[in-house]
């Protein structure tokens, strides 16, 4: 095994493994806000890129101002969702609400197949299209700003939630509901502000993601699945536990179609998944849960 | 009220016809996926039959009988396939069956057509449609395996002896995969990777990176969109320059789009129908894709694809049937579209035989090349 070989698995790894951080990142922090999976969040993904090239083709903009509509949709859409069809089932069973949400996935995904096809679009490549030689393994410049926006998307939840008073007041209802409404804390609109974040991060990566990999109406599903994998790996409840976990699930998938087989691809993740939560149900970098009495 | 209005149309429909048709009309019955998840398959198929029972009807229709199809939406779902086929059967009593769109429907309808003794041409492509032979069946697409020889024989010509092969996880990547296992020793190849993808994969770096560790002299991915255009794309990022052929799963303009650049070069086997335009003047499918594209382009608006082909030749071939027996009974027209031979159609020149219920072979294939966006035959 040469080194270029390895080293190109690691970057397309990486790549994939972003989006699955920034869906994870999206599932977290609505668990934290609300102690619901969101499994619409594939579905924030999959309307990031299928609305960029709706509105690139439709209203004939270029190719940035149709990705910031297609961002500013889909975060629309996660504040309507909250409003449409969370907030009025507050208080109802977490397992209702969630149930819920997989109702919105399909919903959204119906909808986006009756108005924009079945078909499979791609956006081009936001700067450059030769690919780089790197220690003997191809890099496409799009990878390169995939893991940059990436990280960018990272640094700036850090600071949104370390030194914003929306950020710490959104902390706070993570950690105790009750205290933080006490306080003045309003936690309907700290709710609504988590699925908005959501929304928004899983469209960037929907974007993002979308002149590599192409997509249709239908790609939500896997990336929901995976990201949820990545939550689980990362451990619930921690963002940058999750966006971790997506990293390393992606690396791990195309380690593993690359050095055992590719048959197996997708089947990783979800063995992955069982291990970390036969051995370690909190993930990696969670902390077990204390039950108080 | 009803029933005189209905019976006010029929008359209008038999005079807007212009014939007097003699005596009962002939009923041909067809399962079609117009809606579901093949209808990008399926209403080509449908329109396509719209159209020639128009045209059949207007110059005479079939042993100066009408000509009557009677077309059911399966939706793309077998249950209602099978439901569609036992009403054509046993309530409309068709003296033939065209049908179904997708290789499973037509399995799961095939047998009852056999059972009331009433033949069946598939528009289907799985070689076990007709492998095999079950004497009521017949198919007009070609089957996989005759896509795979005329790749490997142009791979011959090219002088390629290693061969690596990228397929697909679904039921037309692995229905490939068997076919390429079993015919790239067979033609005297060496096999060096033997390649797997998801059919929602979206990075195929990893078996790219595996199979160019084999430097094979020659890539063949199987697989129907979107798969085959991120491995383009990948290829295109590896800077793997070795040649990649494509199956004839992604015959179409949309794979273009979805490549881009990166379909540049890429070969791949073409039914001539999608290539009529480049084909020589003294070809004897010639004639019949130019008109059977400016009718269907005119008619629908939209571009002429070969799934609608596969409709065009099964009727047309029971239309022959039929005339070569003078009869429509349904035992007739069965034994004699087994001795159909030379008959010119949109997917190639039929041979059929008691042993070949297909009755083409890779001939009816040319190898084009993808430049400029578009297909260029590189080799009749």
């Amino acid at each position: 095994m040469d080194l270029g070989s390895i080293l190109q698995y690691l970057i397309s790894g990486l790549t994939v493994g972003s989006t699955y951080g920034l869906t994870a990142l999206g599932f977290t922090i609505i668990f934290n806000a609300t102690r619901v999976i969101n499994f619409a969040q594939g579905e924030f993904v999959m309307m990031g890129g299928m609305l960029a090239v709706f509105f690139m083709a439709s209203l004939e903009v270029g190719l940035f101002p149709a990705i910031f509509l297609a961002v500013a949709c889909t975060t629309l859409t996660g504040v309507l969702m909250e409003r449409l069809a969370i907030r009025p089932v507050q208080g109802a069973n977490v397992i209702n609400i969630i149930i819920i949400t997989i109702g919105v996935s399909i919903f959204i995904r119906g909808v986006v197949m009756i108005f924009l096809g079945k078909d499979t679009f791609v956006l081009p490549p936001f700067f450059g299209t030769e690919a780089i030689e790197f220690l003997g393994a191809a890099v496409i410049p799009q990878s390169i700003w995939i893991l940059l926006i990436t990280m960018f998307v990272l640094a700036g939840l850090r600071f949104f939630f370390n030194n914003t008073i929306f950020g710490k007041a959104m902390l706070a209802c993570s950690f105790e509901q009750k205290a933080a409404h006490l306080v003045g804390i309003s936690v309907d609109r700290m709710v609504m502000i988590s699925f908005a974040i959501s929304a928004l991060v899983g469209s960037i990566g929907g974007v993002i993601l979308t002149p590599v990999t192409l997509t249709s109406y239908d790609v939500g599903i896997l990336l929901g699945l995976k990201g949820f994998a990545a939550c689980i790996l990362g451990g619930l409840g921690n963002p940058f536990g999750a966006a971790a976990g997506g990293l390393i699930i992606g690396v791990l998938e195309s380690f593993g179609a690359g050095f055992i087989s590719s048959a197996f691809k997708d089947a990783f993740a979800f063995i992955i998944l069982l291990v970390i939560l036969f051995v370690k149900p909190s993930g990696i970098f969670g902390r077990a849960e204390i039950e108080r009495v | 009220m009803k029933k005189i209005l209905a019976g006010l149309i029929v008359a209008l429909l038999c005079f807007s016809a212009g014939q007097a048709f003699a005596g009962e009309s002939i009923r041909i019955g067809a399962v079609v996926s117009v809606t579901g998840a093949a209808s990008f398959l399926g209403e080509p198929e449908r329109n396509t039959l719209i159209m020639l029972e128009d045209q059949i009807n207007a110059s005479g229709g079939i042993l100066g009988k009408k000509l009557e199809i009677i077309i059911y939406d399966d939706e793309t779902e077998v249950n209602k396939a099978v439901l569609a086929a036992d009403r054509l059967i046993r309530r409309d009593r068709v003296q033939a069956g065209i049908g179904g769109t997708t290789s499973g429907n037509t399995l799961a309808i095939m047998n009852n057509f056999a059972r009331a003794g009433v033949p069946l041409v598939s528009m289907a492509a799985a070689e076990r449609i007709v492998n095999p032979i079950n004497p009521w069946i017949f198919k007009t697409p070609q089957s996989d395996r005759h896509a795979v020889t005329r790749i490997l024989k142009h791979a011959r010509e090219q002088g390629h002896e290693r061969i690596a092969i990228i397929t697909v996880s679904d039921g037309f990547g692995q229905a490939g995969r068997e076919v390429l296992r079993e015919l790239v020793p067979e033609m005297g190849f060496t096999l060096v990777a033997d390649e797997i993808f998801g059919p929602r994969d979206t990075d195929m770096t990893s078996q790219l990176t595996r199979i160019r560790n084999q430097s094979p002299d020659a890539v063949i991915c199987w697989g129907t969109n979107p798969g085959p255009a991120v491995i383009a794309r990948n290829r295109q990022q590896l800077r793997l320059d070795v040649p990649l052929y494509m199956s004839h799963g992604v015959a179409s303009r949309r794979f273009i789009e979805l490549a881009g650049s990166s379909a540049e070069g890429l070969l791949l086997p073409l039914g001539r129908l999608s290539v009529a335009e480049q084909i020589p003047e003294d070809h004897p499918q010639k004639e019949l894709l130019t008109n059977y594209i400016n009718d269907y382009e005119s008619r629908f608006n939209a571009p002429v694809s070969s799934f609608g082909g596969y409709a065009w030749d099964a009727l047309m071939l029971i239309k022959e049937a039929i005339e070569m027996g003078q009869s429509a009974e349904p035992r007739d027209i069965r034994d004699n579209l087994e001795k159909i031979q030379g008959f010119v159609g949109t997917g190639g020149i039929f041979n059929l035989s008691p042993q070949d219920h297909n009755g083409l072979d890779e001939s009816s294939f040319v190898m084009a090349e993808i430049r400029d966006q578009d297909w260029i035959i590189v080799s009749e």
